[in-house]
């Protein structure tokens, strides 16, 4: 049998997903549901006067309607999870419902319960609200200028947090020979999984356990967090992400519409149902980015970088989101030098309360931004010392003899080989010759655009000591038991909570093939907080890393009883047992052994058991990773920009990418795929547009272009396997690589292809009428 | 509630009959109505093609489509396609090629994808991909998605003999 790490299997999620029975959170009907439906506020931000439900809760089929009143005392805010500390953090909860001022158009003010969904929907109409409106500040660096709404009396400028780490002296930008400065916007974005929201919840108020099942990234932390909220102790409540639409960050927040369903369940002694609707998605879900950068780059004229000075502006919504804190701040500031040796670095970031919807984790959170600003300034300076951007990216890689590698934000990077990502995406692309041709094209009239990202990104967050310092209200090890039946079959816990990535297929991978069993013959149980004892979750990119290595190590410790069983039937001493293609034989002796299955049977029916070990054959590990780990790569994007109508067709795009050890290549190419499509996106068409008063102008698909098939050519992808050294896999994590690359690479492509009009920057999304407009007034000024 | 109406359409092959209210969506009646849970729903603007069936062999979006429109037509959902046992070659496609991730638009993409078919036995790639317009996938990229469709495309134009062949070598896990 081939080593079943580093093969293409066929994922074992996918029969119930491709016939029709999965089962997604709106899929679950209990007896006696009632369907909950909540009313959200048309303006950004009111002082609320009046709400009157009566003509609502006298509708027929409505159970009740509640206000933020009505439910006082019954549940609590929902408080954020990541409390930075030394940036004087003014942190605001989610109010479970908006009682006296709503900040966000969208934010909910009361909640009706019926029989069924469309009644519900009817009896939000007869709900009459009064508000006083207010004056909005939308755009964050408006909103810190003195004289700008206040969202908070007691949080003056809106200020919700100043963030400094590093230091570059104004001496080392006014002595350096190459100064380049740049103002650049990473648009705010919505991570719009294709399943919405939503909740189901029960209690039983004979003993007091609420379960709620949810569309949740990480439900152990669901449970941490809405025990406090509802007043429920741990053990007494269960939350379950059943099968998840994609998460995409959006669902690690813990909400406060989930609470509040199971607040209504516990109230009515019925099960109740929450399912957004897509248009309350847009507004109710956390958005993502939203970050104005201002960039500064010392170099020298031959190509090095000396120093990297940033200031972040960042826009944290009306409250500050389950992660929020840590996206413009650590998450981004301590990549900022991206794979580049750059001795000086310094970053302030300034989190800002605005009237629009919260923003938290999406795909990447915090580093797609910090590699957008690196490499465009990579190309900035390339640009403005007449160098080609792959010789200055060269000049300034970190070497890879130089890893652990401690870069200027006082991160350790575990291990990287950032030329040969680079020089692999070369030789697809065929780069010379592209040069010539782009050359060949311009005097034809034809723009074609060559960009390039070389991105490195931190991720599987660890050792958890780390997250207590930054002020994670959690920890960052992981949790898997691997259970061994008596039939030899077996089941693998997670505290990972997968959503489309595969893990029921990879980590069972690592299992069969660490036991020399078949693929088939090993299950994942994951997603319960009731079947698993403690777990963080899936975001990050820390499922393989940090979640795949505790299964490696608890399939070791079964292995070692295991070994333990085999010696005593087989009457040697233990170290004389080696264990290898699920037998477990004397050292020299290959005749004499017993099969994993043989053992399992005899660990679980314990009729013949060496002294002092005990029945069953089950590992556990509580693994907390040493450090970080950081996948990196090169992403090559080819365009051509039409010069009469600014359109922009991708011609090209690989991928290079070294994410360490790969477990199913099939499924590491499918992420890095979907990460490409993302990070596209948000180069070429996505984008979040608020009117000044607060109005949310792209709320539903029609208006918020998501990326279609016919957008894309056919992605070329390789991996180069570079091992981590911090975990027993050697696994990095794949999932965010593509939307942190991508938007450089496509942004530096089409800067690339408008030179000719004298053309520098542009802020994404890069529309048509931008561009063409870019183009037009570049000829003006020739 | 008020008025009621008796609506009465083939589903997957059986008659099926409901009272309901006439404003009920196709969508809902068949999650509702008839605990066909796979059609899924991912938006409420007929842009993401979640809830795409066919009603009539063509490829309908249910969401945009009342239950009452859909009386006495011919309605084939997921459930419909084929069991784990002996899958269609669309659900084979999709299996196969990793044409999937999270799974929650991948019923209606494979069932806007059948109707590709049956008018287009051999798209092309850009042609797969023009008639993806409809459908959104926010996991895949959508290029495993149009292998999935070609492979899919040449499964159906084998011989019968050679399909069961097809189907009976997919095994979990199996290595490709």
């Amino acid at each position: 049998m081939p080593s079943l790490i580093g093969t293409p299997v066929k994922r074992k999620e996918d029969p119930r997903l491709i016939t029709g029975n999965a089962c997604f959170t709106d899929d679950i009907k209990l007896p006696g549901m009632l369907y909950a439906a909540f009313l959200r506020s048309p303006h950004a931000h009111a002082v609320i006067r009046r709400i009157d439900t009566s003509r609502a809760a006298a509708l027929p089929g409505v159970t009740a309607v509640f206000t933020g009143q009505d439910l006082a005392g019954k549940i609590k805010d929902v408080p954020p999870m990541w409390l930075l500390p030394g940036c004087d953090l003014k942190p605001k909860s989610r109010p479970y419902l908006a009682t006296d001022k709503v900040r966000y158009a969208g934010e909910a003010v009361a909640v009706v319960v019926a029989q069924d969904r469309y009644v519900a929907r009817d009896a939000l109409d007869l709900i009459e609200v009064e508000y006083d409106v207010l004056p909005a500040a939308v755009q964050q660096e408006e909103a810190m200028q003195d004289g700008a709404p206040l969202l908070f009396d007691d949080v003056p400028k809106n200020l919700a947090l100043v963030w400094k780490a590093g230091e570059v002296p104004d001496e080392v930008f006014e002595q350096a020979e190459v100064v380049v400065r740049q103002r650049m916007y990473n648009q705010r974005v919505i991570p719009n999984p294709m399943e919405t929201r939503g909740a189901v919840a029960q209690y039983n108020p004979g003993n007091g356990e609420m379960t709620i099942w949810c569309t949740s990234q990480n439900p152990h932390i669901h449970r941490l967090i809405y025990s406090d909220v509802l007043g429920i102790p741990e053990h007494k409540l269960r939350i379950i992400a059943p099968d998840v639409g994609g998460g995409f960050g959006s669902k690690i927040a813990t909400y406060t519409e989930e609470a509040v369903v199971a607040c209504l369940a516990r109230e009515l002694k019925k099960p109740v149902k929450w399912i957004e609707e897509r248009r309350e998605h847009f507004t109710a879900t956390s958005h993502g980015r939203d970050e104005v950068l201002f960039v500064e780059l010392a170099g020298t004229k031959d190509g090095r970088i000396t120093a990297l000075r940033v200031t972040n502006t960042a826009n944290l919504g009306a409250y500050l989101s389950t992660f929020g804190a840590g996206c413009p701040t650590i998450d981004f500031g301590l990549m900022v030098t991206g794979a580049y040796n750059i001795p000086k670095a310094a970053v302030t970031t300034y989190g800002v309360y605005t009237n629009t919807t919260p923003t938290d984790a999406y795909r990447g959170a915090g580093k797609p931004e910090a590699t957008y600003q690196i490499e465009r300034m990579i190309d900035l300076f390339a640009n403005e010392i007449g160098m080609d951007p792959v010789e200055v990216r060269r000049i300034n890689f970190v070497s890879s003899d130089k890893f652990p590698y401690n870069n200027a934000m006082g991160v350790t990077y575990d291990s990287g080989n950032y030329q040969l990502t680079l020089d692999k995406a070369l030789e697809m692309l065929d780069y010379v010759a592209l040069r010539k041709e782009q050359e060949e094209l311009r005097k034809q009239g034809k723009y074609i655009g060559i960009g390039f990202s070389s991105y490195v990104e931190l991720c599987g967050f660890g050792p958890s000591a780390v997250a207590g310092a930054i002020g994670f209200q959690g920890g960052v090890w992981e949790n898997s038991t691997v259970r061994v039946h008596a039939s030899g079959k077996v089941t693998v816990f997670t505290g990972t909570s997968p959503h489309g990535q595969g893990t029921a297929t990879t980590f069972c991978q690592i299992v069969a093939d660490k036991l020399g069993i078949p693929l088939e013959d090993v299950e994942l149980v994951h997603s319960d907080t009731q079947a698993i004892s403690m777990g963080w979750g899936t975001y990050g990119s820390r499922a393989t890393a940090v979640g795949g290595s505790a299964v490696s190590i608890a399939v070791d410790r079964v292995i070692e009883k295991g070994k333990k069983i085999a010696a005593h039937e087989l009457e040697v001493s233990e170290d004389q047992i080696d264990f290898l293609k699920g037998r477990f034989f004397v050292k020299g002796d290959i005749t004499r052994y017993r099969t994993f299955q043989e053992i399992a049977k005899s660990a679980n029916f314990a009729w013949n058991l060496p002294p002092g070990v005990e029945p069953s054959l089950e590992g556990q590990s509580f693994y907390d990773p040493s450090n970080f780990v950081y996948p990196f790569g090169t992403h090559i994007c080819v365009v051509e920009v039409e010069e009469a109508t600014g359109n922009i067709t991708i011609k090209r795009y690989i991928a290079v990418d070294d994410v360490g050890r790969v477990i199913n290549p099939l499924l590491a190419e499918g992420q890095v795929h979907g990460g490409i499509a993302q990070g596209v996106g948000q180069a070429l068409w996505e984008g979040v547009v608020y009117s000044e008063s607060g109005q949310l102008l792209t709320g539903t698909f029609m208006d918020y272009a998501m990326p279609k098939a016919r957008f894309f050519p056919v992605i070329e992808s390789a991996f180069t396997e570079t091992l981590s050294p911090v975990n027993p896999l050697g696994a990095k994590g794949v999932g965010e690589t593509g939307a942190t690359a991508a938007p450089p690479a496509v942004v530096n492509a089409v800067m690339d292809a408008l030179k000719p009009f004298g053309v520098k920057h542009l802020d994404m999304p890069l529309t048509p009428e931008k561009v063409w407009r870019a183009i037009r007034s570049g000829r003006d000024k020739q | 509630m008020a008025n009621q109406v008796t609506v009465s359409m083939k589903v997957n092959g059986t008659q099926k009959t409901a009272t309901i209210e006439p404003r009920m969506l196709l969508v809902h009646f068949l999650r509702e109505e008839l605990q066909l849970t796979g059609t899924h729903i991912g938006c409420d603007t007929s842009q993401c093609g979640a809830c795409t069936v066919l009603v009539n062999g063509e490829a309908v979006k249910s969401c945009t489509m009342l239950a009452v429109q859909a009386n006495g037509c011919e309605v084939i959902t997921v459930e419909g396609l084929g069991e784990t046992e002996n899958l269609h070659p669309i659900q084979q496609g999709f299996w196969e090629k990793h044409g999937l991730q999270c799974g929650y638009c991948t019923p209606g993409v494979m069932m806007a994808s059948l109707a590709l078919l049956k008018e287009n036995p051999a798209p092309s790639d850009e042609e797969i991909r023009e008639a993806l317009d409809g459908v959104i996938c926010r996991c895949t990229g959508y290029q495993f998605i149009v292998e999935a469709v070609k492979h899919a495309a040449q499964l159906m134009a084998q011989p019968a003999e050679e399909k069961v062949a097809v189907a009976d070598n997919l095994q979990i896990g199996e290595v490709r």
